[in-house]
C-alpha cells in the first residue's frame, strides 16, 4: 500500500481554457509529500489558473488533476482568503471548524499555529488592524490548521516586507516538514531556489520544469556580466551592471563568466523561446 | 477639469448596468408607474346577501360591481366575505332598510364607497368593519412591516454575499469542505434570525405605537412572513450572484424594491391600476405579503382565506430559491466537483477533463 509520504499530486497534460483564451496549455506538474514546488512566472503566466485548478476551482478543458480530497487540502488564494472583521483567534477557529476538528483538538492546534506564526499576541485583533505579513502568515495557519496533504499557496509573499516573506518560507518548510506536499506560486525566482523542484510557466505553457539544479543545468552556453551592456548577444540588467546570455559559450569583450542562477535560467529560456535561431 | 470629466465619462460608458440605470431606467419607472399611480377605485367588488337581494342588486349605482347575489345568505356571510377579501362591499337586504358593509381594510374603496353612499340620502348609512376609522396606519404598517423584511431580507443577504466575493474570501470558502448548500444556508441564517427579530419588534411597535390591530392568527401571520422572507432572501442570493460588486447588488435591489413598493398594492390600490401594469403586481412577492399581512392583522382572515397569498409566496420562494441555489452552486464550485466533501475516498481523487469539453 502507498504510504502518504509516497503520494504525488498534481496535474497532467492539463489545459484550461477561458473563453477562447488558453490560460494553460499542456502542462504537466507534480509534487511529492514532504516537499515544496514552486510554480514561477510573470504575470499572465497561469500561475493562478494553475493553482486553482489544483484546487478545483476552475475545470480543465484536457488532461488530469491529481489532488487529495478536499478535508486534506489546503489553500491560500492571491486574494486576502481571510476574513477582515474576525479576529485571528476568529479566522483559526472558523478555519479548523470547517475542516472538522473537535474543540479539543482546534485549542490544542490554534495555540501551536499562534506560536509558530507568531501571531499569538494578536489573537484578539481584527485582521484588518493585521500588516500584510501578518495576514498572508495568518492565511497560512487556517491552511494548516487541518495538517493537510496538499498546500497550494498562490503568491503567498507577493507584497510582504522581506521578512515577513522568510518568516512565511519557514512555515512553509515546516508544513512540507509535517509531510504536506506545498505548491507555492511566485514571482520572485529567488525564493524558487528554496524549492524542492521548479515550474517555470511562460503564456501558460512550461518553459522549464526540474529540481533547480536541473534546471541550471540544462542551461545551455554561457551567461556572462560586466558593467557595459554587451554587444551583439541578448542581455539583462542586473542591479547597476548587466548580463548576458553567449549561446556559443563564447566571453564577449569587457564581460566575465558568471554562475547563472534561476532567473538568469528563466531569462535564457524565455529568450531562446523567442527566438528559437539563437539557440 | 475637461480631463476629469472625460475620464468620468469614459468610466461611465464602460459601466453598461450604471448607464442603463440612468438613462432607460427612468422612463420605463415613469411609464409603468405612471399607469399605476392612482387611487381611484372605480368598481368596487360587491356581494348581495338576503331575501331581497336581486332586488337590492339591481338598484345599486355603477361603481358598485356586484360579484355575487346570495338570497339565502345572511349578515354572518356578508361579513365573511369581507374578511376573506371576497368583496369590498356586502349588501344585507332583510325586512327593513338594507344594510351596506364595507370593508375598512381595502381603504381607498372603502372611502370611494362611503363618500359615494354618503352623498346619496336614499341609501342607507355604510357601516365600516376592521378599521372602522379607516386609519391609513392600519393599512399601511402591515404592508410596511414587508417593505422592511425586503430590506433586511433582499439588501443586507445580496450585500452579505457580495462581500464575500468581492474581499476574495468566496474563493477560500469554495476550496473549503463545505457544500453549497452548507455556505448558503449558514450563510443566509443569520439574516433569517435578524429579520424574524426585526419582524417580532415592528409588529410590537406597529400594534403598540400606531394602535394597528392584530384581529387574527399570529401563526398564519408568521407562517406568511417566513415564506415572504423565503422569497426576499432568494432573490438577495440572486441579486448577489449577478453582482461582482456590493454597489451593483445595491442598485439591483432597487431595481427589485421599487416596484414592490410601487405596484404591490401597498400604496396604490391593485384595482384601480391599468390593466397592462396590475400584472406586474401580481409577480410580486409584496403583494401577497400585502395580503396575507392586512388579512391577518386588520380583518382576522383565517388560514383557509388566506390560502392563495400563501400558495403564491411559496411558489415564488421555491422559483426564486431554486433558481438563486442554482447559481450560487454554479458559483461555489465552478470545477464541477464530482466527490461530496463528506464521502471521497482516502485516495484522494483525480478529475479528468469533460470529454466533450477535451476534444478538439
Amino acid at each position: 500500500m502507498t504510504g502518504p509520504e509516497n503520494r504525488l499530486w498534481g496535474c497532467r497534460g492539463l489545459r484550461v481554457r477561458y473563453g477562447g483564451t488558453v490560460a494553460l496549455d499542456d502542462v504537466t506538474f507534480e509534487v511529492a509529500a514532504g516537499s515544496v514546488a514552486a510554480v514561477v512566472g510573470g504575470d499572465g503566466a497561469g500561475k493562478t489558473t494553475l493553482v486553482r485548478a489544483l484546487a478545483g476551482t476552475v475545470r480543465p478543458a484536457a488532461g488530469t488533476v491529481r489532488r487529495p480530497d478536499r478535508r486534506r487540502l489546503g489553500y491560500v488564494s492571491a486574494g486576502p482568503g481571510v476574513w477582515a472583521d474576525l479576529t485571528v483567534d476568529e479566522n483559526l477557529s472558523f478555519a479548523g471548524r470547517a475542516y472538522g476538528l473537535s474543540a479539543d483538538q482546534l485549542e490544542v492546534r490554534v495555540g501551536a499555529l499562534l506560536e509558530r506564526t507568531g501571531l499569538a499576541a494578536a489573537r484578539d485583533r481584527l485582521v484588518a488592524r493585521l500588516s500584510g505579513g501578518m495576514r498572508q502568515k495568518l492565511a497560512l495557519a487556517m491552511a494548516v490548521a487541518h495538517e493537510p496533504e496538499l498546500l497550494l499557496l498562490d503568491e503567498p509573499t507577493t507584497g510582504v516586507d522581506p521578512v515577513s516573506r522568510a518568516e512565511l518560507w519557514r512555515l512553509l518548510a515546516s508544513a512540507a516538514a509535517d509531510g504536506a506536499a506545498v505548491v507555492v506560486a511566485t514571482t520572485y525566482l529567488d525564493e524558487a531556489e528554496r524549492a524542492a523542484s521548479v515550474l517555470v510557466l511562460d503564456r501558460g505553457r512550461a518553459l522549464l520544469a526540474g529540481t533547480p539544479d536541473e534546471v541550471l543545468a540544462a542551461t545551455p552556453g554561457l551567461v556572462v556580466e560586466g558593467p557595459a551592456r554587451p554587444d551583439g548577444v541578448p542581455s539583462w540588467r542586473r542591479g547597476a551592471r548587466w548580463r548576458a546570455w553567449s549561446a556559443d559559450g563564447s566571453t564577449p569583450p569587457g564581460t566575465s563568466p558568471v554562475s547563472l542562477d534561476l532567473e538568469d535560467a528563466a531569462i535564457v529560456a524565455q529568450l531562446r523561446q523567442d527566438q528559437p535561431r539563437a539557440a | 477639469m475637461w480631463a476629469m470629466a472625460m475620464k468620468e465619462f469614459r468610466q461611465m460608458r464602460r459601466d453598461r448596468r450604471t448607464l442603463a440605470m440612468m438613462i432607460l431606467l427612468p422612463v420605463l419607472l415613469l411609464v409603468v408607474f405612471g399607469y399605476a399611480a392612482s387611487f381611484d377605485v372605480d368598481r368596487v367588488k360587491t356581494v348581495v346577501v338576503g331575501p331581497q337581494a336581486e332586488q337590492a342588486a339591481a338598484a345599486l349605482p355603477d361603481r358598485l360591481d356586484v360579484i355575487r347575489t346570495a338570497p339565502g345568505e345572511g349578515r354572518r356571510d356578508a361579513v365573511e366575505a369581507l374578511r376573506d377579501a371576497e368583496a369590498a362591499v356586502a349588501i344585507v337586504t332583510g325586512d327593513g332598510q338594507p344594510q351596506v358593509l364595507v370593508d375598512g381594510a381595502d381603504l381607498f374603496s372603502a372611502r370611494s364607497v362611503v363618500t359615494e353612499l354618503r352623498g346619496r340620502p336614499e341609501l342607507p348609512a355604510p357601516q365600516v368593519l376592521f378599521n372602522p376609522g379607516l386609519e391609513t396606519s392600519a393599512i399601511m404598517v402591515p404592508g410596511l412591516m414587508g417593505v422592511v423584511l425586503v430590506f433586511v431580507g433582499t439588501i443586507a443577504t445580496a450585500l452579505g454575499v457580495v462581500r464575500e466575493r468581492q474581499s476574495g474570501t468566496l474563493e477560500q470558502l469554495a476550496v473549503m469542505p463545505f457544500r453549497a448548500r452548507d455556505v448558503l444556508v449558514g450563510k443566509l441564517l443569520p439574516y433569517l434570525g435578524v429579520a424574524v427579530v426585526d419582524l417580532a419588534v415592528i409588529v410590537a411597535v406597529g400594534v403598540l405605537l400606531f394602535n394597528v390591530p392584530f384581529a387574527g392568527s399570529p401563526l398564519v401571520f408568521a407562517l406568511g412572513a417566513l415564506l415572504f422572507l423565503f422569497v426576499t432572501v432568494g432573490i438577495g442570493v440572486l441579486i448577489s450572484t449577478v453582482s461582482e460588486t456590493q454597489g451593483q447588488a445595491i442598485q439591483l435591489a432597487i431595481m427589485t424594491m421599487l416596484p414592490q413598493i410601487l405596484l404591490s398594492g401597498l400604496i396604490f390600490p391593485l384595482q384601480a391600476m391599468a390593466a397592462g401594469v396590475r400584472w406586474i403586481g401580481y409577480l410580486l412577492p409584496l403583494t401577497y405579503f400585502v395580503q396575507v399581512a392586512r388579512g391577518v392583522m386588520v380583518r382576522g382572515a383565517p388560514f383557509e382565506a388566506l390560502v392563495f397569498p400563501l400558495a403564491m409566496l411559496a411558489v415564488l420562494g421555491a422559483v426564486v430559491f431554486g433558481l438563486s441555489v442554482a447559481r450560487f452552486r454554479r458559483d461555489l464550485a465552478p470545477a464541477g466537483r464530482r466527490h461530496d466533501p463528506g464521502q471521497a475516498g482516502d485516495a484522494g481523487q483525480d478529475e479528468t477533463a469533460p470529454a466533450r469539453a477535451g476534444a478538439r
